[in-house]
C-alpha cells in the first residue's frame, strides 16, 4: 500500500533525475548543434537555413591577417553592407569542425563583430552574409597558419 | 564560477562600440592530454547582449573560438550613461552575466 505522500515524493526525485540529465532541453533547443557539428562548408550552410550556392559578393568583408603566427588566436572580422541581412557566419574550411562562429544581425546592431578564432592549419576564411531571403553571400580570404591551434 | 568579464563600451555619435573579454577555457575537444584521452569540449555556446534592459545581439559559438574570448560589435542608439550588459552561457549550462557603462 503506497500512501499519497509516497507518490508525491517518488514523483519528484523522478523530475529531478530528468533535470540533472538535461532532458528537459531549455538551452540545447536554442544552440543550433547540427550546424556546429557539420564538417565542411556545405553542410553548415544547410544547418543555418541558407538556400543555393553560396555567391562571391563585395559587399560582405573579411578582415584577416595574411599569416597568422599563432593559430590559437587568429584575429577575424566579419562587415556587410547588403539589406535586409539576418546572419553573419564565420567558417574555417579546414577545421575539424568548419562553423566558427554566428551572429544575429538584428536593426539595433551593425552588421560588423570582431572576435578571434583557433585555426588548425592553413585554410580559407568564409565570411558569409545570409538575407532574409535565404540567399548565402560570401567573402574568402586565404590565411596561413605557421603555428597549429589545434595540437596538443 | 568564472572570473568576470572586462567590458568596454565607448559611445561614438549616436552609436557605441563594444568590446568584451570573456574569462573563458574554450576546451575544443580535438585535444588529448598526457594520458592519451580526448579532453571534452567545454565552450561558451551563446553570447546575448543587452541595451538598458532589452536585447540587442545575440550570437552562437563553436568551439573553435579562441581561448578567453574577445568580442566587438557596435550598437546603434547608445548614449553615453547607457547600460551595456553581456551574459555568455556554455556547453556545461554555466551562466555568467556582466554589465558596463557606456563612456
Amino acid at each position: 500500500m503506497q500512501t499519497r505522500r509516497q507518490t508525491l515524493r517518488q514523483g519528484f526525485v523522478v523530475a529531478g533525475l530528468l533535470a540533472g540529465t538535461g532532458l528537459f532541453p531549455q538551452y540545447a533547443l536554442a544552440f543550433n548543434k547540427a550546424a556546429f557539428d557539420a564538417k565542411n562548408l556545405g553542410d553548415a550552410l544547410k544547418a543555418l537555413g541558407a538556400s543555393g550556392a553560396p555567391q562571391a559578393s563585395d559587399a560582405v568583408t573579411l578582415t584577416a591577417p595574411d599569416i597568422a603566427e599563432n593559430g590559437a588566436v587568429v584575429p577575424l572580422a566579419i562587415a556587410s553592407t547588403l539589406p535586409d541581412v539576418k546572419q553573419l557566419v564565420l567558417l574555417v574550411e579546414k577545421n575539424p569542425n568548419t562553423l566558427v562562429a554566428t551572429f544575429k544581425v538584428t536593426p539595433d546592431v551593425e552588421p560588423s563583430f570582431a572576435t578571434r578564432t583557433k585555426m588548425g592549419e592553413s585554410s580559407d576564411v568564409y565570411a558569409i552574409a545570409i538575407t532574409g531571403d535565404g540567399k548565402a553571400h560570401f567573402a574568402k580570404k586565404e590565411v596561413k597558419v605557421t603555428l597549429g591551434g589545434c595540437g596538443g | 564560477m568564472a572570473d568576470p568579464m572586462r567590458i568596454r563600451a565607448q559611445a561614438q555619435g549616436d552609436k557605441a562600440t563594444v568590446r568584451v573579454l570573456m574569462s573563458h577555457e574554450m576546451e575544443s575537444g580535438q585535444r588529448k592530454d598526457a594520458s592519451g584521452q580526448i579532453v571534452p569540449a567545454w565552450h561558451i555556446q551563446e553570447v546575448t547582449a543587452s541595451l538598458n534592459g532589452k536585447e540587442v545581439f545575440s550570437c552562437e559559438w563553436g568551439p573553435a573560438v579562441s581561448k578567453n574570448p574577445f568580442l566587438q560589435f557596435v550598437v546603434k542608439g547608445a548614449k553615453a550613461g547607457d547600460k551595456i550588459s553581456v551574459t555568455w552561457k556554455d556547453n556545461r549550462g554555466e551562466t555568467r552575466t556582466d554589465q558596463a557603462t557606456v563612456s
